[in-house]
């Protein structure tokens, strides 16, 4: 094989024996990147910024730490960061006019994890403005094209970086998952990508949408590399109050192929009207392999509050999302409407100008779920229902480790297919919104192909079941050959 | 679920996104959409149900309280789209 054309399809832990074994440099491997990223990126737009000089800098210090027998899982592996995780001294914009510029003074906590592993940063991946969106289309800047085929959305919000990885722009990247932000872009993309228990992950430096949902996990192009980067960027942070004490880690290293006995529930209520009959299919076939493996299925699992799950979560977020976005007034950071004549017009004009039409949306639905006569019914009855959803998630897994779903009705649409109507746009999400809702890991990985476009298939566990999920997930992986595929660019 | 242009127009000025005339009459109905989904909600049993507000069983978290550098003033500062000296210069509040 000719290396040098084929480094951009490696994966992290191939590439991890390469590195050690002085086949490849990290400068090679980071500049096969970033060629890729120069021949790609007209088409795909999957990054906001590209660091090269920086990344090139990183990989020089990389093969030294390397040299000397000091490496990390990844120590030399070209990354890429979703933009609404803080990078000191590169800008974060989170594909908002808001923030257009914006330089961060300090590092996220993720951020410094993997540099701490002396790991590779390329750049910022593009995303639906502030995370709200589910094609990358609401990015202020431009949207960014399915690898798959690019007249179809990404997914999103995190479409930047399942773009990037899908196509060999960067080996892995870091997104955020409030609502299925990492989980349906993966699934759309064909690739990997992971939402943790909330808690896990440190959300230090992640700019804020939905404080109780939001969560940064992994997008990669294999489950193995999931759990390398999961054990990175676990840990309790002291900076993040909701950080949970446990420790986490040590996933990659538990993960086998056995499922002998393991329980698995296909809950009804995710096969309902709006999914694709093909994928239901796909799905079915998938959790039919982990059958033959010796898991043993209930195929009528049920869930009955799911159907409530969608209202739930488009109360909470948007609520959330109003309180958290009234930081952006142009007084501290961000854009700042400098031609208003008094102090309100002037908060008026920034937030009129630095925000685009969906954010306004949710700040509007969020101030009037929140706002008195309406917050009883709305805001309030939404938080108990959250209670109710999350008690039959943990009812169900007494008797089942993990639960599997599509992670999306349907495989990706085209652009502008639902840009007009906000609610056709949310149904997206149907199936990766209870997680979120419960705080319990999900993971999404490939498992089919609908008329050449890839089909995502959700794994989801109990709280701290991160273990149970990629042991689920794995077996699969390695009992089929679908995450193996590559888009053809 | 109607909502009236006037309900509209005072959760604009709540949440001061500066809205023009025809992007409230497009919010408004995009919400009464929204809003009439959202009705299933009432359906749901929640009697005797207590809310949650975090998926998280932690409560009252502290640390030590050891001093320790704040960030870095100039770099921090960078950002202001005003600034005067060591401060963010801000609108006259009160005239």
């Amino acid at each position: 094989m000719n290396m040098a054309d084929d480094l951009h399809n490696l994966t992290v832990h191939e590439t991890r024996d390469l590195l050690d074994r002085r086949q490849v440099s990290s400068v090679e491997l980071t500049q096969a990147h970033l060629d890729r990223i120069e021949r790609l990126e007209r088409q795909l737009k999957a990054y906001v910024t590209v660091t090269d000089e920086r990344a090139l800098e990183q990989a020089r210090e990389a093969d030294v730490r390397i040299a000397a027998g000091e490496a990390y899982p990844l120590t030399g592996v070209p990354m890429q960061i979703k933009d609404n995780i803080c990078t000191r001294g590169i800008a974060t914009t989170c594909s908002s006019r808001m923030l257009e510029g914006f330089v961060p003074p300090y590092d996220a906590t993720v951020v410094k994890r993997l540099q701490a592993q002396h790991a590779v940063i390329l750049g910022k991946g593009n995303m639906d403005e502030f995370a709200m969106g589910s094609s990358t289309e609401n990015s202020a800047f431009f949207p960014t094209h399915n690898p798959w085929d690019t007249e179809r959305v990404p997914g999103g919000s995190s479409g930047g970086p399942a773009a990037a990885v899908a196509a060999g722009e960067a080996m892995a990247s870091l997104g955020s998952d409030t609502g299925g932000s990492i989980r349906q872009p993966a699934a759309l993309c064909g690739i990997v990508g992971m939402k943790p228990t909330y808690g896990l992950v440190s959300r230090y430096g992640l700019v804020a949408f939905a404080s109780s949902l939001d969560q940064i996990g992994p997008l990669t192009r294999n489950v193995t590399d999931c759990a390398l980067v999961l054990d990175a960027i676990t840990g309790h942070d002291p900076r993040d109050a909701t950080s949970l004490p446990q420790p986490g880690g040590g996933y990659a290293t538990a993960l086998t192929r056995d499922v002998t006995g393991m329980r698995i529930g296909v809950p009804k209520e995710y096969f309902v009207e709006g999914i694709d009959p093909e994928v239901a299919e796909a799905i079915r076939q998938a959790v039919a392999v982990l059958e033959g493996m010796g898991a043993s299925v209930d195929w009528n699992a049920s869930l009955p509050s799911t159907p409530y799950a969608l209202a739930v979560y488009y109360i909470i977020a948007p609520s959330e999302c109003s309180a958290n976005l009234a930081r952006y007034d142009g007084v501290k950071y961000g854009f700042s409407d400098h031609e208003a004549g008094s102090m309100w017009d002037e908060l008026e004009g920034t937030r009129r100008q630095g925000f685009g039409a969906e954010v306004k949306r949710r700040i509007m639905l969020g101030t009037y779920s929140l706002s008195s006569g309406y917050y009883d019914a709305y805001y309030l009855k939404a938080q108990k229902v959250r209670t109710v959803i999350s008690r039959e998630f943990q009812e169900a897994f007494q008797r089942y480790d993990v639960l599997i779903t599509p992670t999306t009705p349907t495989t990706a649409f085209r652009l502008g297919e639902k840009t007009e109507d906000p609610l056709q746009m949310y149904l997206s999400d149907i199936c990766t919104i209870p997680a979120n809702i419960a705080g319990i890991p999900g993971i999404s990985l490939p498992c089919g192909f609908v008329n050449g476009l890839p089909v995502g298939m959700q794994v989801l566990g109990p709280a701290l079941g991160e273990e149970a999920v990629l042991r689920a997930a794995f077996a699969y992986e390695q009992a089929t050959q679908w995450h193996t595929a590559r888009p053809e660019l | 679920m109607s909502l009236t242009p006037d309900e509209i127009r005072h959760i604009a000025s709540l949440a001061r996104v500066g809205l023009t005339a025809d992007e409230l009459e497009q919010y408004r109905s995009q919400m009464e959409v929204i809003l009439d989904n959202f009705q299933v909600l009432q359906e749901a049993d929640t009697e005797g149900v207590r809310p949650t507000g975090h998926s998280v069983p932690l409560e009252n978290v502290f640390r030590e309280d050891e001093p320790s550098n704040s960030l870095d003033k100039e770099e921090t500062l960078a950002n202001a789209p005003r600034r005067e000296d060591d401060y963010f210069r801000v609108r006259v509040v009160l005239e």
